[in-house]
Formats: structure tokens, C-alpha cells, sequence
């Protein structure tokens, strides 16, 4: 009796082995879970415990300074000391913290009040004003706590010296998100991920749908000219995305009170570029792929989360490593956020998107032309 | 000048050598069947005559265009069904008719004579989705969408595969309707019998054409006695018959076997002695005509594995 | 009766089915089908798609309850005892067959494995195997490398690998050419000689000609059911497309 039950429980090993075995042979001999199995864990771990991370580091700021003396002269060298700052334009008056920021050449202006020491020593009035650019709350957050904990930390030694008798908070403020509303930062974001997924993801599997399911070669043979078997395609993703763009505006602008600061006219201009964009790189993917999980996973992997880490939206570029920043200036979702920022929080106008705007017009004509060259009049 | 004419195609993927120097030409009003096996580079042959791929070497023309420099001119008077019914599955019947039409530049009612006999079978059907209807009703409406802009030439690539074998036939009575307006038809199939219904076959096999010629000539010039063999034990009976010294080929042929020989046949009565005295009963032998599979057996010389 | 034994049935029959009925709700997919098949007979079940043979066959083995009406298999009730049906029985599909990312002895050995063949006689077996289908050269070719025939071949092989008392087709060729169609066809008249019993269905007619007997299915019934020799005397037909064809006309289930 014994030995029939140990019978039976070996027989059972052995059949449930044999499927275990199967199922490593599976895995194995397909290139693309070993590249999601292995390579992608060891690349998520470099990139968020290296290349990515919520640390800011090297911001650049400018000082306003009046007083000029010792004291706020060794708080702004303190500032500097660890290389979380660098001091990248000493201003001549406050009013020039506006323009600093507007350029973008800074991150945080620090603004000191007339006669610091003499007042500070007297109890007069004696102030530190840290101005951030709340266009991008999570940044703004950081680089403020970094000045303050550190002023606030030379303050307390020179008070233990006995050098000034108290100590003061710096004031922060935040320019164009003054409530330091999070949504600011995420909506931008929210639109270029949204456009992309539309545009480039839906696109691409449409068109490989087609050829997978073998209709493509009776629509190649016949009068019409494929290009606009592939345009057809592509124009009801583009009303779509007008639709879902004009949806994200009304919310973000009545329900969340986001602004919609500047120009709505080259808010509409930019988007249209940037869906333009994105609709070629959809046709760029289905020129490279016969089926639809090609597709999807290369619009996914290749695309969605290369936005995700890199175009700025959840982490800053100035801190990402210089080849990941490289990486991160050909992603066209991160001028386009970056564009939208600034027309949308910062209320600029189209001086201010000139960069970006060129940018996304030089990828539109790349891309386009790369599109038509690789797009095939036949089957292979 | 022949409605379809191919010379010397060469045609390879990766290592497979798909057409091995093939060649046809097609008259109006004919129907030409590619007979052969999956794999045996029919559906190749297609696609360079569709002008879908280019072919390696050789020359084609469709109605008397080149299929490489004139294929524009080629796609707007052409049909084409490729395998796998493609027809838009979440499209009606009626959608899917009126999208291929568009495409053509046409309407259905301008063409309507020429799909009427098949359509009336599918049209009371016609709000229903592509993807719900059976395997024949979606053959014949992709036969529809093919026809809808009356092409001068009809590429089919097997078209009646997976199909039931009642609508098979009446799919092969629809061609032969078509056939008498003129329309020169390229059709390809695996099943043999199939072959007999075309007014010329070509059998094929690893990308070459082993013969072309109408199914009555290749049936005549099959060239040797060919014997029906049955008895109460066909499975011992194959053995028994391949060890005899005079046959050269034994093949299965459902509820009998083909037999050809080496030289002279014997008689039949020493056949039946020789098989009583194995132990066979109900023996029954004759000789019989050959029919297009026997012809391609024989033509592609295959050796079987026992 | 315990849960696991046979019952004894008569003569040598290896399925018996009493009115065996499937509905999915309104619609009857297979009608009160009887018949018996005997050992080492090779069974064909023709029919239209949609005729309900596949139904009647994954319900035979085991994979599907029937509505109403018994049938058995080795002996074995189909609705009360499918564990035991499974153990005794072989089944390939022409839809899957083998993993192609799998080399040929790789399958061969995950089969024997499942169908519980004992592991020190999977090596033997396995060669002997090779050596009868004249594959040794290909014991460690990845499947997806092989041709159709091949495949199909190998798939036949595997499926009996642990000598059941019957193997279920479904559909087992298609497509291929007429040589290698046959070399399939020999293989199972071997099967069948070594006391296999063959259930096979398929809609090409042609292949109806190599069976024992038939039995023809439409709209969910049988309605005939005999050898192709009597049934092409019965209908005065000359072949089983034209026995067919006569059946099928009554048919409703077309679209």
C-alpha cells in the first residue's frame, strides 16, 4: 500500500516536472521575454537608482544681493559649497528674477533684503526671499528645502557663536503656482502622454492590423494609392486627439484651475505640431512591423515609457546624467510639455517656444520623410 | 497576346529556392489551375503576378503590362482573393461590398450583372457582420468584392480551402459562369480533384511546374498500366504488394491501392493467387484509368518511408 | 460499482453511444447520436462544418459534459469517469500539435511524460519511435523547422506514444500533398493493425474512402452510417463527395 502511494506521488512529480521544464524551454527560446525578463529589471535598476532620481543637483540661481556683506556674502558660498547650486548670473535689481526665470536660465532666485547684517544685528527688518519657479512644483519643492535647510543650518552656527541673535526663515515663494497645486506639473505631462498613446500607439496597430489580417494585400491591389490607404488611417486618430485635447484643456481649466496664462492660439499651434509628430512616428512603427503585439510593444516599451522617465515629467532633466539627457532631447514629449508649461503656467507667448517649437517641426519633416522613403508600395 | 503570361520566374526567401524557374501564359476566358501542395510556392507565384513582390529573375505581364514597371496599371483591372478570406470581419456584407467597390472607383449597381448569381445566395445575409457568416458564405462574398469592378483577369489563390465541399462545387460552377464572360481566371488549389474542372492545370512541387497541359493530356500521357488493388486486409495488402516482385509503386488510394509495375503486368489472375495464398479474402483487382492524382504521384516521384 | 471501474461491454467495442445529445442552450449541436465502434476499426466521422462533429468528439473524450444520453469509452462512462477516459486515450488536433520551440524529442518525451509512460522507458521508446518514422536525424531539430508532413507525422506518433486503446483525429490533414497525406494515412493503418482503434473526424470526403465505416453528420444527426463501400451502393453514388452531396442538400445549417 505503502509503495503504491510513493508510486503514484513519483508519477505525479515526474508529469509535474516535465511541464516545468517545458515551460523554462519557452521562456528561453524567446528573444523577447528573456529581453523583458532579464535585460529590462537590470535596465529599470540603472535608471532609477542611477540615472534617474528625485535628487536635485547643480541648479542653476541667481542672487539678488543689495547688502553685500559678510554675512550674506558666506551664506551664498555656503550655497555654493556643496555644488547643489551654481550661481549662474548675479542680478542688479528684484525685477530682473522675473526675466531669469522666463529665459529659463534658472531654477531659484534668492533675493536678500538692504543692509542685511546691520538689520539683522539691530532686529530690524532683514529678509530672505527664495523665489522658485512653481511651474514644476516637485522641483521647486526640492530646491527650496535644499537653500533653506541650508541657510538655516549656517544661521544656527553663526547663532551659537553669538555672531547674530536669531535666526531667520527665508521666505519662499513660488512664481506661477503660487498655491503649489501639483496638477501644474502633471497636466502637461498628462497631454503629451495622451496625444503620443493616441496618436502613435493607435495608428501603428491600426495599420498592421490590416496587414495581418491580409487585407492590406487586396487593398494594395487595386487602383488606390497606398499612401492613402495609410492617410486614411490616420486622420480619424487626429480628430480624436483634437477632441481628447480640447477635453484635457476644459478640465484642466475649469475643474482643476489650471491656467491657461498665455497664448491659447499657439497652445493649439504647438499641439498641432506635436500630434503631426506623433501620427509620423505611428507610421514610422507600422512600416517596421508586421503584427499588431510588435506594434503595441514597441509603442509601449519604445515610446510610453521612454516619455515616462525621460521628457521631464516625473523626473527633472537637470539632473539626469548627460546621456540620458541626450536621450531625453530627441524624445519629442519633452519639448512639447516643456512648450506647454510654459504657455500654459507661465502664461509666455511665442518667443518663448521658438526652441521648441523648431524642434518639433524639424522632427515632424525627419520623420515624415523617413516614413515615405521606408513605406512600401508592395509586400516586401 | 494571352491575358496572363509569366516567363522564367525565379523566386527565393532566405534559403528556400520558393519558385524554381517557372512559366505559364493564360488565354481570355480560361481557367488555369496551379495544382499542388501547401509550400509547393503557389501562393509566391501569386504575389509576383498580383504584383505584390518582385520576383528574382524572370518576366511577367497581366493583361500586357509588366508587373514590375506597369503595376499600376495592373491593380486597377485585376481580382484578387488571397487565402484567408480577407474580407473587413466587422464590416456587413453589404459594407464590405460597397467598400471595394469605392475602391475601384465604381458602384455595386453598375456591375451588379456579373455577382448577381453569386450575391443572391449571400444577400439575405447582408446586414451581417463578415465575421459571422460560414466558411462558404464568406467565399462567395469575397468572390463578390473580387468581381464588383468587373477585372479583365481573376487571381484566386485558394480560394476553396477550408471550405465545405458543397459550396466548393457551386464555388466551381461560379467560375465557370465567369469563365464564358471572358474573365481569364489564375486559380490555385491542393485538392486534385479540383484539377479536372480546369480547362488547363499545371501540377507543382518545390517551385517547379512538372507538367502543363489540359488534365485530359496529362491523364493520357500517364504512361503505364495502373492497377486497382482491395482486399479484407488493406493495411497487410500494402506490404504484400510492395514486396511483389513486379510492381514498382503501391499507393494508398482510400478503399483500394494503385499499383503500377516495373515492366510487364502480370495477369490478373496471378495477382489474385498470389494474394489468396497470403491469406488475403475478398481480393478484387483491375485496371482502371489514371486520374490527376496518380499523375502527380507519379510525377513528383516520391519514395515512401516504410 | 466503484467510481473506477469499467463496465463490460460486448463483444469488442471500445465506444458505445446511446443517444448522446449536446445543446448549448436552444440550439442542439449534436442530436441523439448512437453508434459502436469496435477495437482496432478505423472510424471516420464526416460532416460539414458546423455539423457537430467536433462537438461529439471533445464530448467522447472527455472534454465536454454531454446534455443528455450516455455514452462510453474503454469501457469508461464519458460524464462520470473522463479521468479514466484520458488515460486511455490518444488525441491530436490539426491546430496544435507540437511546441514549436521545442526540439522533436523534446515533444515526444513532454508527451510520454503527461500520458504517465514510465520515465526508463521514455529513452527506448523515443528511438524506436525516430526509427520507425525515419526521423533520427532530426531528434534535436527545433519542431517549427520541420515541414508540414513531417509535423503532422510526428504529431500522430506522439499522440500514440503510450499504446491507448483509441486515438481521437480532429481534422488530422490538411493541405499537404498527396504523398505525404498517404504516408499519414499508412501510419494509422499500422495503428490500427496493432489494435488501435481509430477516431477520426474530417470534412474532406476523400478520406472517408480509407475508413472501416462512417458515419455522416448533419445538423447534429446521423444520417448515415455504414461502410464507404455500402453507402456508395446504397446512394449509387461513385464516390463519398457524391454520397455526401446527396445527404447535405436537406441540410439547414449552411450560413
Amino acid at each position: 500500500m505503502e509503495n503504491q502511494k510513493l508510486l503514484k506521488a513519483r508519477e505525479n512529480w515526474t508529469f509535474f516536472m516535465a511541464f516545468v521544464r517545458k515551460e523554462f524551454h519557452h521562456i528561453f527560446r524567446d528573444k523577447t521575454s528573456i529581453l523583458i525578463l532579464l535585460v529590462m529589471p537590470i535596465l529599470m535598476l540603472v535608471l532609477f537608482g542611477y540615472a534617474l532620481n528625485t535628487e536635485v543637483k547643480n541648479s542653476k540661481i541667481a542672487v539678488y544681493d543689495p547688502s553685500r556683506d559678510e554675512v550674506t556674502r558666506a551664506m551664498v558660498e555656503k550655497l555654493l559649497i556643496n555644488n547643489y547650486f551654481i550661481l549662474h548670473k548675479v542680478l542688479n535689481s528684484a525685477s530682473e528674477a522675473e526675466k531669469a526665470f522666463q529665459s529659463g536660465e534658472v531654477s531659484m532666485v534668492i533675493v536678500f533684503s538692504d543692509h542685511f547684517y546691520e538689520n539683522l544685528l539691530h532686529g530690524g527688518y532683514a529678509q530672505i526671499q527664495l523665489l522658485a519657479d512653481g511651474s514644476d512644483p516637485n522641483t521647486a519643492n526640492i530646491i527650496t528645502s535644499y537653500a533653506t535647510n541650508i541657510l538655516s543650518g549656517y544661521q544656527m552656527e553663526l547663532m551659537k557663536t553669538g555672531k547674530i541673535p536669531y535666526l531667520i526663515k527665508p521666505e519662499i515663494k513660488l512664481l506661477y503656482n503660487p498655491s503649489m497645486v501639483a496638477a501644474y506639473n502633471f497636466v502637461p505631462g498628462v497631454m503629451g502622454m495622451i496625444l503620443l498613446l493616441i496618436c502613435a500607439m493607435m495608428t501603428s496597430v491600426s495599420i498592421t492590423r490590416e496587414k495581418e489580417r491580409g487585407t492590406m494585400e487586396v487593398l494594395l491591389v487595386s487602383p488606390m494609392k497606398p499612401l492613402y490607404v495609410i492617410l486614411s488611417k490616420a486622420v480619424p486618430y487626429f480628430f480624436l486627439s483634437l477632441v481628447n485635447l480640447a477635453t484635457i484643456l476644459l478640465i484642466a481649466y475649469f475643474i482643476m484651475h489650471v491656467p491657461i496664462a498665455g497664448s491659447l492660439f499657439w497652445l493649439i499651434m504647438i499641439s498641432l505640431v506635436y500630434i503631426f509628430v506623433c501620427l509620423t512616428l505611428g507610421l514610422l512603427i507600422s512600416t517596421m512591423v508586421e503584427t499588431q503585439m510588435a506594434a503595441l510593444i514597441i509603442s509601449a516599451m519604445g515610446l510610453m515609457m521612454p516619455v515616462m522617465l525621460m521628457s521631464g515629467m516625473m523626473f527633472p532633466i537637470e539632473n539626469m546624467p548627460v546621456y540620458i539627457r541626450w536621450i531625453s532631447d530627441v524624445i519629442p514629449a519633452r519639448w512639447y510639455i516643456e512648450a506647454i508649461r510654459k504657455l500654459m503656467i507661465m502664461g509666455l507667448s511665442f518667443s518663448a517656444i521658438i526652441q521648441e517649437l523648431s524642434v518639433l517641426v524639424g522632427m515632424g519633416i525627419v520623420l515624415i520623410v523617413i516614413s515615405l522613403r521606408k513605406f512600401k508600395i508592395r509586400l516586401e | 497576346m494571352p491575358a496572363i503570361k509569366a516567363e522564367n520566374i525565379f523566386k527565393k526567401y532566405k534559403k528556400v529556392q520558393a519558385l524554381d524557374g517557372v512559366s505559364l501564359e493564360v488565354g481570355e476566358g480560361e481557367i488555369f489551375g496551379i495544382i499542388g501542395p501547401d509550400g509547393a510556392g503557389k501562393t509566391t507565384l501569386f504575389r509576383i503576378m498580383t504584383t505584390l513582390i518582385l520576383a528574382d529573375e524572370g518576366t511577367a505581364t497581366v493583361n500586357g503590362f509588366d508587373v514590375v514597371k506597369e503595376y499600376r496599371s495592373i491593380r486597377e483591372c485585376v481580382g484578387y482573393m488571397p487565402g484567408r478570406f480577407s474580407l473587413y470581419q466587422d464590416l456587413t456584407v453589404e459594407e464590405n461590398l460597397n467598400f471595394f467597390a469605392t475602391v475601384f472607383r465604381t458602384t455595386v449597381e453598375e456591375n451588379y450583372e456579373l455577382i448577381k448569381d453569386i450575391y443572391v445566395q449571400i444577400e439575405p445575409f447582408k446586414t451581417r457582420r463578415a465575421g459571422a457568416l460560414s466558411g462558404g458564405m464568406k467565399q462567395k462574398l469575397a468572390l463578390c468584392c473580387a468581381l464588383i469592378h468587373k477585372p479583365i483577369v481573376l487571381f484566386l489563390d485558394e480560394p476553396t480551402t477550408g471550405v465545405d465541399p458543397v459550396s466548393r462545387k457551386e464555388f466551381w460552377n461560379m467560375l465557370k459562369r465567369l469563365k464564358k464572360q471572358g474573365i481569364a481566371i489564375l486559380v490555385s488549389t491542393p485538392y486534385m480533384d479540383e484539377a479536372s474542372l480546369c480547362d488547363r492545370i499545371a501540377l507543382i512541387q518545390n517551385g517547379q511546374f512538372l507538367k502543363t497541359d489540359t488534365p485530359q493530356n496529362i491523364v493520357n500521357e500517364f504512361g503505364t498500366e495502373l492497377w486497382s488493388v482491395r482486399s479484407s486486409q488493406m493495411s497487410k495488402l500494402l506490404k504484400d504488394l510492395r514486396n511483389h516482385e513486379a510492381v514498382d509503386t503501391c499507393f494508398a488510394f482510400g478503399d483500394t491501392h494503385h499499383i503500377t509495375f516495373k515492366s510487364e503486368p502480370p495477369s490478373e489472375q496471378e495477382l489474385n493467387d498470389y494474394l489468396h495464398a497470403l491469406g488475403h479474402k475478398y481480393v478484387y483487382v483491375r485496371p482502371i484509368e489514371a486520374n490527376v492524382e496518380d499523375c502527380f504521384m507519379r510525377l513528383s516521384g516520391k519514395t515512401l518511408q516504410s | 460499482m466503484s467510481k473506477r471501474d469499467p463496465i463490460i461491454m460486448p463483444d469488442d467495442t471500445v465506444i458505445l453511444a446511446k443517444d448522446l445529445t449536446k445543446m448549448y442552450g436552444e440550439f442542439t449541436a449534436v442530436d441523439h447520436i448512437s453508434f459502436d465502434i469496435k477495437k482496432g476499426e478505423i472510424f471516420g466521422f464526416l460532416g460539414a462544418n458546423g455539423a457537430g462533429k467536433t462537438t461529439a468528439m471533445r464530448m467522447l473524450c472527455g472534454l465536454s459534459k454531454s446534455t443528455s444520453g450516455q455514452a462510453w469509452v474503454a469501457g469508461y462512462d464519458i460524464n462520470h469517469q473522463s479521468e479514466q477516459i484520458k488515460k486511455r486515450i490518444g488525441y491530436m488536433s490539426q491546430k496544435f500539435a507540437l511546441y514549436e520551440d521545442l526540439q522533436v524529442w523534446e515533444n515526444i518525451r513532454l508527451y510520454a511524460g503527461i500520458y504517465g509512460v514510465p520515465e526508463r522507458e521514455i529513452g527506448t521508446k523515443t528511438d524506436e519511435l525516430l526509427h520507425r518514422l525515419g526521423f533520427e536525424s532530426e531528434k534535436f531539430t527545433l519542431v517549427k523547422s520541420l515541414p508540414l508532413g513531417w509535423k503532422q507525422k510526428l504529431s500522430f506518433s506522439v499522440a500514440i506514444f503510450h499504446d491507448p486503446s483509441i486515438v481521437f483525429l480532429d481534422e488530422p490533414t490538411g493541405g499537404v500533398d498527396p504523398a505525404t497525406r498517404r504516408q499519414f494515412w499508412e501510419l494509422i493503418y499500422q495503428a490500427a493493425d496493432r489494435g488501435i482503434t481509430v477516431f477520426v473526424t474530417t470534412h474532406y470526403m476523400d478520406e472517408a474512402e480509407y475508413c472501416d465505416r462512417v458515419c455522416i453528420m448533419v445538423d447534429g444527426r446521423i444520417d448515415a452510417l455504414d461502410s464507404p463501400g455500402n453507402l456508395k451502393k446504397t446512394y449509387g453514388a461513385k464516390n463519398m463527395d457524391e454520397v455526401f452531396h446527396q445527404l447535405a442538400r436537406g441540410a439547414r445549417r449552411k450560413a
